[in-house]
């Protein structure tokens, strides 16, 4: 039995310590925000925080994640300022990668409330999105660090 | 769900409600009352569009696919608008696969060719308005007053001298009991309420929530997860594979060949894929073993000197070539590219003695109940297609691949079945956008007049797999789009269309030919503007004298991007325009490039649009700030590779897709337009590329011919400058 702290709720889950946290989140679990983008690490759609950090979640196994504090899109607030700044800047698309996005954007904003336009891109970088939203998501991020202010 | 479903779902809403259907039929549409529908009989198939309960909620039902293309939100805003109901009461609710949903153009219901709008435009609006006059012809009579003394405003009828209101609500059933309106009066453009408006979407909030429902997001109890191993190259045999093993892994249920390979089953997504993992299959006999990049490059390049068909043979372009005083000629390269949709290709299904339940990210609801009712044996109205959520489309999910694996899967093992594509899967089992070699020559009198344009494609043919009914003389209208009705005005044109198909299969892929002819017309035009000598834009706008929509887009985008103005040193601009899906686009690209390593920087584009008139200016934008980027990432990253007889490239490792760090900012301006309403989903990317390497020749000199843009193309360009 896997115990995981997941949004302020425990789960105690029979799975063995090396599947991918993802499949637990997503397959066991069935918090579906947390998406399977490539299982490599190269996408960012499986973005999750564990304690506090963006983490890809395809690329950690559920055993390491014992005993440390996991939040998925679901877990982030609707009223989390980056949330309101993506539905404000209407980001998503097909939306498929912004779960991903989104979490990696307030791992940023939770390390640097103000961070520039270099920093912004440095830290978005791994998180592909195919139907092209970077601009937005870059406005979005700007209007979320600065509370509201573009 | 299917016609009789449709019908009796239409007569319950009715009983409560107000419900409008619209019939497709060889004069026009037809609009229907539950009470008319009763009355025409079963052979009758009529969707309902909009619902209008007692408790003030428009139910607006949306027949085709969301991919990002915003659908969900502009589909709804032409039926609220016409109705003029409060855009707070309105819900969408996704339509099932039934012949009562088929687009009434196609007589198909699928999702493509940029045509949502176009097509449901008309009967989405019809079907509004007539409900709207049904509500003030039924508050007219609960007042006993004149319908020209009532007027509607957001959900509510209005009787204009006293001031007495009735709510949409309270007049559904009186509503419900008058006759339909065949010709409403439909709203003028000034009338128009939410049309126009960049109203928010509808499905921002589930998406930004993580609480979307894409198709991977399914779940039925009891379901197995299925892992398929398949053949690294096309038409190889599997020879041997370990079954024990595969079964002796804890979870495993069954392992079971299929056409696509071997699946395994199992009670968990982990263990099935740790399943097929144990399979260790050895395939041989790969069909083609030679077939690699290198190999295909020389066969397309190889096929210039074969006969086509001609697809366009204005004047004597012989004749004009004879007498011509400056003769110019190109060769294009572009390679096959994967959709690489963010959410790989799954389907769950759950077939069973009665019925079948089939989860699919699909833009093919007539395609997928086809192919169950073919493979289960059921009736039509014993399937019902849930269309998710797509996480990406572009033309991929047309395909019913994977839907058909699941189906067969669910049916062998008497399960319900989840089947999950890894990436790589995806990437090696594609449709692909075609790979094109072309040349063209074109010849200049000596005022730098283009007297003549030869213009040969080599290209796989998509149609001849998909609609082959549609291939005309042999000719396939995706390999010559854009190219066979160009608009530059050359006295003598021919295109001709040589017809390769190789064993890597080609589908629709975003803009379809557009994506690779725009790149050849656009890149050429502007090397026979070098050759006379002039402005690439001055001499675009003067190839397009009888052409004024096309010159529109030219001049706004390069007067928006400041083109006659200076720029940093080493940077430089390049301007492009393409009409597809019946929208002008152009795209000035403002690019530097480090002459050491290759590299392109694009780092600002300026876009101009006429789609005639915009629905929902927001999404407008949106979506051709999303076909640069998808177009971009095409021009600078993308290519298939080929080795040994199958797809060699596998994920986002090696079939890399533009980030963040690549990707300009991008200024759209929408052209005011009251001509025919345009696409919207494709024309923001053909003209993408061409712009870039229009900026990266007056940049550098050089003439980047091949696709992608890589470094090391740039650099072999920069080579030969």
């Amino acid at each position: 039995m896997i115990s995981l702290a997941i949004n302020g709720k425990t789960y105690e889950v029979d799975v063995a310590s090396d599947v991918p946290l993802l499949w637990v989140i997503r397959e066991r679990l069935q918090l579906t925000g947390t998406k399977f983008g490539c299982g490599i690490g190269m996408c960012g759609s499986c973005t999750v925080h564990i304690d506090g950090k963006a983490e890809r979640s395809c690329q950690t196994p559920v055993g390491s994640a014992q005993g440390k504090k996991i939040t998925t899109i679901e877990g982030l607030p609707e009223n989390h300022p980056v949330k309101q700044a993506w539905i404000k800047e209407q980001v998503p698309q097909c939306g498929y990668c912004q779960p991903g996005q989104i979490m990696q954007a307030a791992s940023l904003l939770a390390e640097d409330p103000h961070p520039s336009e270099a920093k912004i891109i440095q830290h978005m970088n791994g998180n592909l999105c195919r139907c092209g939203t970077y601009p937005k998501i870059k406005s979005a991020i700007r209007l979320a660090s600065e509370g509201g202010e573009k | 769900m299917k016609p009789d479903l449709t019908r009796r779902q239409f007569l319950k809403v009715t009983a409560s409600g107000l419900a409008i259907a619209v019939a497709a039929t060889s004069t026009g549409f037809r609009l229907l009352s539950a009470a008319e529908l009763e009355k025409s009989g079963s052979a009758f198939r009529p969707n309902v569009w909009l619902e209008v309960l007692p408790d003030n909620t428009v139910i607006v039902t949306v027949s085709k696919s969301e991919m990002g293309q915003g659908v969900y939100t502009s589909l709804p805003m032409i039926v609220a608008d016409e109705l003029d109901a409060d855009w707070k009461n309105i819900r969408m609710q996704v339509a099932p696969a039934s012949d009562a949903y088929k687009d009434p153009e196609w007589g198909s219901q699928a999702t493509g060719g940029s045509s949502s709008i176009r097509h449901m435009f008309e009967p989405l609006r019809k079907a509004g308005a007539a409900a709207r006059e049904m509500l003030l012809m039924a508050a007219a009579r609960e007042w006993e007053v004149a319908v020209k003394e009532c007027a509607v405003d957001q959900g509510k009828v209005r009787h204009i001298r006293s001031n007495r209101m009735l709510t949409y609500g309270q007049l559904t059933k009186e509503a419900a009991n008058l006759e339909v309106p065949q010709n409403p009066m439909l709203k003028k453009e000034s009338q128009f309420r939410y049309v126009g408006k960049e109203i928010p979407r509808l499905d921002m909030h589930a998406k930004v929530n993580g609480v979307a429902q894409f198709g991977i997001d399914a779940f039925v109890p009891g379901m197995l997860y299925a892992a398929i191993a398949r053949p690294p190259a096309y038409g190889a045999d599997l020879v041997s594979y370990k079954k024990d093993a595969a079964q002796a892994v804890a979870g495993v249920h069954a392992v079971v060949p299929i056409h696509s390979g071997m699946a395994v089953c199992a009670d968990t997504i982990e263990a099935a894929w740790k399943g097929r993992d144990a399979l260790k299959p050895d395939w041989q006999n790969a069909k083609y073993p030679q077939l690699s990049t290198e190999s295909l490059t020389k066969e397309f390049t190889g096929k210039f000197e074969t006969k086509g068909i001609m697809a366009r043979n204005d004047g004597d372009v012989g004749k004009a070539f004879a007498s011509g005083s400056q003769k110019i000629e190109s060769v294009y390269l572009l390679p096959y590219l994967s959709h690489a949709t963010m959410e790989p290709m799954n389907c769950t299904v759950q077939v069973r003695g009665d019925g079948c339940d089939i989860w699919a990210p699909t833009q093919n609801q007539s395609g997928v109940l086809a192919l169950a009712v073919q493979i289960t044996g059921l009736k039509p109205e014993q399937i019902h297609v849930h269309t998710t959520f797509l996480g990406g489309g572009f033309g991929r999910r047309f395909e019913r691949d994977f839907v058909e694996e699941a189906l067969l899967l669910s049916l062998s093992t008497g399960k319900p079945v989840k089947l999950v594509w890894k990436r790589e899967e995806d990437i090696q089992n594609d449709f692909y956008r075609p790979m094109n070699a072309t040349r063209i020559q074109a010849s200049l009198d000596a005022d730098g007049n283009v007297t003549a344009w030869s213009h040969k494609i080599i290209c796989p043919s998509i149609f001849a797999r998909v609609f082959p009914q549609m291939m005309k003389n042999g000719i396939d209208n995706a390999a010559v789009e854009g190219v066979e009705n160009m608009e530059y005005e050359v006295p003598n044109v021919a295109v001709e269309y040589v017809r390769f198909d190789s064993a890597v299969p080609v589908g629709f892929w975003r803009s379809v030919g557009s994506s690779h002819n725009a790149f050849t017309v656009e890149s050429f035009v502007d090397e026979l503007a070098v050759a006379a000598k002039k402005d690439p834009l001055e001499f675009r706008i003067g190839l397009l004298k009888n052409h004024p929509r096309a010159r529109r887009v030219l001049e706004v985008a390069a007067e928006k991007a400041g083109w006659s103005k200076p720029l940093t040193r080493g940077q430089a601009r390049g301007i492009a325009y393409h009409f597809s899906f019946g929208s002008y686009v152009a795209h000035v690209a403002e690019v530097s490039v480090d002459k050491n390593s290759g590299t392109i920087n694009v780092h600002k584009a300026t876009c101009a649009v006429d789609c005639g008139p915009t629905i929902n200016p927001a999404i407008v934008t949106a979506q051709i700030m999303s076909g640069l980027t998808m177009g971009l990432s095409a021009a600078l990253k993308e290519k298939i590779e080929i080795a040994n007889g199958g797809i060699k490239s596998e994920n986002f490792s090696d079939y890399k897709l533009l980030r963040m760090n690549e990707a300009p900012d991008v200024d759209v301006h929408i052209i005011k337009s009251n001509e025919k309403l345009g696409g919207i989903g494709e024309p923001g990317l053909p003209p993408i590329a061409p712009a870039v390497a229009n900026a990266v020749f007056k940049a550098t000199g050089a003439r980047v011919r091949q696709l992608p843009m890589k470094p090391e193309t740039v650099m072999a360009a920069l080579r030969t400058a």
